[in-house]
């Protein structure tokens, strides 16, 4: 695995919608790299006869059956929202055309 | 906004070869959400078929639909995809307001269903075959509105509201391989094919596939390169594509919009665009290149699905019959010719014909009020012939008193008018439209008289052998009876009285 360059990070942010000073930028990319050094000596333990496992628990197909369960009123949907109009949420405009 | 330069279709495929792509979306129609048991209904009152998980609260545990994934892997068998032995969930990751987790839980490096193939039928016979990449499980976004701009649009608004009621409804992605070979029939092929796809799902049952309402949706990709290139071009994504008809012209348009940009020996930018239904053209979207890193990984919430052998062999032996085969058999057990099957294929009116055999008219006299009355009345209410409201029931009743010999089919014709502007019932009609074909010999034989009189020189070839020449009297009878005659009984009545064998 390559090693996280500042540039990475501020990607990342970016990605992520974080804003971040440089200072941010230098310390997080120090920080992430020994945290990817980190998860690298996992690799190392595992032999080329372990597959891959994208979960820790041994369990398949936890299912749902087709029944309708509780829902919110609109009232609770919206009471965390920081604005609504018309029972919906509000969102301020999504293109940014200045 | 400046309008995009293109060239005619034509000139576009002298010069150059299309390739396609596609990504249908196909909402399933299960009652619950893919992972909240919140109900998956249309059209009910804004953010109340919600909960928790549909709102992406902090600390919620999704839970996967059995039926869901129960019909995505029917879709798969239906597209002659294999059945992937164990698949997983992941994270998409994005920021827009339709998707308020911030991720959209999809499937990544392991769709469910993938390596299938469809082959498709275009107006004209000729089979082309579709490879299926791939068909992945995933959930809806909700829905946006935007406010302030002009017509609803996203450029120019003030704000946004967003209806989480579809956020989780369950879909399925389906993706074609790369479409080569299909040259100036690209669009015709586009239309065909997402048709095809909307037939098989609303044959397996497994969604409403109504476009209107967004059930099925395709994004089109298009890319154009010189003829004999086997690279391909730069491809262009037209988004939410929500009619048949509009597939055709976007890919259409794209074509001549891809080649006028290559004429003037720009490259093409590879960008989403918006296919806009009143200009018939499309604007471009974001660059692809800005959004494109997701950060997939694997959702930690879900576990893996094993998809057992047993059990999609078990889900196969409940598939019905394949739309294609069932076209085959029918137009077997129906006796239509080749060119009589594909008009009504067309007109999209097989399974009304289907349901008026049913309900016991011959496959003949169905075929003839349909394609004869129907379609062309639908075509001036711009509707879909199965839309206009027209029964079985009544047409079997109409071609009951068309070989009772009480109406003749001109009239028949007026009654359905009349049945559709909610008159009554064929029956009722006649009665109340004094629509009755006149059988009483007397008044016939007066107007007879009247039009071998009005006619002397028709009334001698006759009588001189010249039958053909019987129309022009028959006509003048139909005429003074205000068409209550029965014409083959007028004819009859007509060689009798000139004494010529019939």
């Amino acid at each position: 695995m390559a090693a996280i360059n500042r540039d990475d990070v501020a990607h990342l942010a970016q990605l992520a919608h974080i804003e971040m000073s440089a200072e941010e930028l230098d310390r997080m990319a120090g920080e992430l790299a020994v945290i990817v050094d980190s998860v690298k000596s996992v690799s190392e333990a595992a032999g080329d006869d372990v597959p891959a496992t994208s979960h820790p628990i041994p369990l398949t197909n936890v299912f749902r059956e087709d029944v309708v369960g509780h829902t919110l009123t609109a009232e609770q949907a919206l009471s965390g929202a920081p604005d609504s109009d018309d029972n919906r949420f509000k969102v301020p405009a999504i293109l940014d055309e200045a | 906004m400046s309008t995009d330069a293109t060239l005619s279709f034509e000139e576009a495929m002298e010069k150059y070869d299309p390739v396609l792509g596609f990504e249908v979306h196909v909402e399933l129609n299960t009652r619950t959400k893919m992972f909240s048991s919140a109900p998956n209904v249309f059209g009910d009152e804004p953010n109340t078929n919600v909960n928790e998980v549909d709102l992406g609260m902090p600390g919620v545990l999704p839970v996967v639909n059995r039926t869901a994934v129960e019909s995505s892997i029917k879709i798969g068998l239906a597209l002659n995809c294999k059945i992937a032995e164990s698949c997983t969930f992941a994270r998409k990751q994005y920021f827009y307001p339709d998707t308020p987790k911030n991720f959209q839980t999809s499937q990544y490096e392991d769709p469910i269903a993938y390596d299938g193939y469809l082959d498709i039928e275009l107006a004209d016979g000729t089979l082309f075959r579709v490879e299926i990449e791939r068909a992945h499980m995933e959930e809806d976004a909700g829905k946006l509105t935007h406010m302030g701009g002009a017509a609803g649009r996203i450029q120019g608004a003030d704000f946004s509201l967003v209806d989480y009621n579809r956020s989780g409804v369950p879909l399925v992605e389906i993706v074609t391989k790369p479409i080569e070979g299909a040259g100036s029939r690209a669009p015709e092929l586009a239309k065909a094919y997402v048709a095809a796809v909307r037939e098989i799902v609303k044959n397996l049952g497994v969604s409403d596939a109504r476009m209107e309402r967004g059930n099925v949706r395709c994004d089109a990709n298009v890319s154009l390169r010189p003829h004999g290139r086997e690279r391909f071009g730069i491809r262009s994504e037209t988004k939410n594509v929500n009619s048949l008809r509009a597939v055709e012209h976007a890919v259409r348009y794209e074509i001549q919009r891809h080649a006028a940009v290559l004429d003037s020996g720009e490259p093409v930018i590879q960008e989403t665009r918006h296919w806009h239904e009143d200009t018939r053209t499309t604007t471009s979207g974001r660059a692809k290149s800005d959004a494109d890193d997701y950060r997939y990984f694997p959702e930690p919430d879900l576990v893996p699905i094993v998809a057992s052998r047993e059990w999609v062999e078990e889900l196969r032996a409940t598939l019905p019959e394949p739309p294609a085969a069932r076209r085959k058999r029918l137009q077997a057990d129906w006796g239509y010719s080749d060119l009589e099957f594909r008009d009504v294929v067309n007109a999209g009116v097989m399974d009304e014909i289907e349901e008026t055999i049913a309900a016991g008219a011959s496959a003949s006299v169905a075929r003839k009020w349909w394609m004869g009355e129907i379609v062309g009345r639908a075509k001036n209410a711009d509707v879909d012939p199965g839309q206009l409201g027209v029964r079985p029931a009544t047409i079997v009743e109409l071609n009951k008193l068309v070989e009772a010999g009480k109406i003749n089919n001109k009239m028949a014709s007026e009654v359905l008018d009349g049945v559709l502007a909610g008159e009554g019932t064929p029956a009722e009609i006649v009665e109340k439209r004094g629509l009755a074909v006149v059988s009483d010999d007397g008044p016939l034989l007066e107007a007879i008289d009247a039009a071998l009189a009005a006619q002397p020189d028709v009334a001698e070839k006759i009588r001189g052998g010249k039958l053909q020449a019987i129309g022009a009297i028959v006509g003048g009878v139909m005429k003074a009876t205000r068409g209550q005659a029965d014409a083959a009984r007028v004819r009859e009545l007509i060689l009798e009285k000139l004494g010529v064998e019939g």
